[in-house]
């Protein structure tokens, strides 16, 4: 059956406080999930205690000045801080968000934040995510053509042939929708969720690919497609406003529209 | 787990785990006709409930020479086939969601399936020896 409660060993305790500056006035308290598989101890909630007087507007930037001047063992993943690469993908007030593209003020009680649900946990906020990196390997992603390239020239694609790869080119593969999708939670094995296949779409809608058919064979199946039960956490939860939804909702109009 | 391809236990690559047993192929029938029987769902089970609201109070006789109208018996026909169509088909992507034991989603959808057949060709007798 799904699993609808924690593990013994995944149950999380309270952790330690570390306060604010006795001096400090914009405090607010940010509770992290924490988890070393060093120790084998529970996972925890920490709780840090940060002036945002001395602090930037994002997230991120609290989380950077934790590491750097509260707690050097927190651990989680970020390069660009301008949400581009998709690193700092994590749980923020209970939504999937990346961290550099969260404003502190959005979030008015304190900030929970936790690693991208449903994932195994390599450490604190550090999901494993090579599953999905399989995933959308397995779906191929790069153009594939038996016409070969004109001489010396780009393939052509007509403007309104590129309009169509438009809210699809622009997933930075951050994960965050997979994870926010309750389908993927309970048959992520099979299913291949919402940033797979919006990847799979943008491939299936461009004009140069020759592979159209081939791919769609390849997501024809009750589990790798049809576990999509049109939820929309995953169009919800996206930062960069992206609609994999809808690019699902498209692959399975191909799917009928190639049978009749 | 659903399947042993799929298993974190096992030694498979995640890769040779994700491509597992490759692609069905189907899925898309399942799919397009739970959307097509809903949409004849709709005026049909309006329908069926108006009808059955009108004949409130109607005595026994007058019930039955209701449903022997041919086109009564006609609707009430397709109403039975497609509801019991829809019900299993629902059922079937509930249980396929939720059930990871392979013998259990097995044994459920089986059951399922067998039992709305069942029903339907039971109501369908129901109605076929009041209108033939």
């Amino acid at each position: 059956m799904a699993t609808f409660t924690l593990p013994k060993n995944s149950t999380i305790q309270p952790g330690k406080t570390y306060k604010a500056a006795p001096d400090a006035k914009h405090v607010k308290a940010f509770k992290i999930y924490r988890w070393d598989p060093d120790t084998g101890a529970n996972p925890r909630t920490d709780t840090y205690e940060i002036d945002l007087d001395k602090c930037g507007p994002m997230v991120l930037d609290a989380l950077i000045k934790i590491k750097n001047e509260v707690d050097s063992t927190l651990t989680f993943r970020r390069s660009c801080r301008e949400g581009i690469c998709g690193s700092c993908a994590m749980n923020i007030d209970g939504l999937n968000t990346l961290a550099c593209l969260k404003p502190i003020e959005d979030v008015k009680a304190d900030i929970r934040i936790s690693p991208l649900p449903h994932l195994p946990v390599v450490k604190d906020l550090v999901p494993d995510l090579s599953q999905l990196y399989a995933q959308l390997r397995s779906i191929e992603p790069w153009l594939k053509s038996d016409t070969p390239p004109p001489p010396d020239a780009e393939r052509r694609q007509s403007k309104e042939e590129r309009a169509k790869l438009d809210g699809l080119w622009e997933c930075i593969l951050c994960f965050c929708c997979s994870t926010a999708c309750p389908s993927y939670w309970w048959n992520g094995d099979r299913y291949l969720g919402p940033a797979v296949l919006l990847q799979a779409y943008r491939w299936i809608a461009d004009s140069r690919d020759e592979a159209t058919g081939g791919r769609l064979d390849n997501l024809e199946d009750p589990f790798r497609l049809y576990r999509c039960h049109t939820i929309m956490n995953c169009t919800r939860t996206c930062p960069k406003g992206l609609n994999p939804a809808a690019a699902i909702g498209k692959i399975k109009q191909m799917m009928v529209e190639r049978q009749s | 787990m659903a399947n042993e391809y799929a298993d974190h236990t096992t030694m498979r690559s995640a890769l040779g785990r994700v491509r597992g047993l490759g692609s069905a192929k189907g899925g898309t029938d399942h799919w397009w006709m739970q959307r097509i029987t809903s949409a004849a769902l709709l005026p049909l089970t309006l329908w069926f409930a108006l009808a059955a609201a009108s004949l409130a109070g109607a005595s026994y006789a007058e019930t039955v020479a209701w449903i022997g109208r041919p086109w009564n018996a006609v609707l009430l026909l397709a109403t039975i086939g497609l509801t019991f169509h829809h019900i299993a088909a629902g059922m079937q992507v509930v249980l396929e969601d939720y059930v990871n034991q392979e013998w259990a989603k097995m044994a459920a959808i089986l059951a399922v399936k067998a039992i709305c057949w069942l029903l339907a060709l039971a109501s369908a007798l129901a109605v076929l020896r009041i209108a033939v």
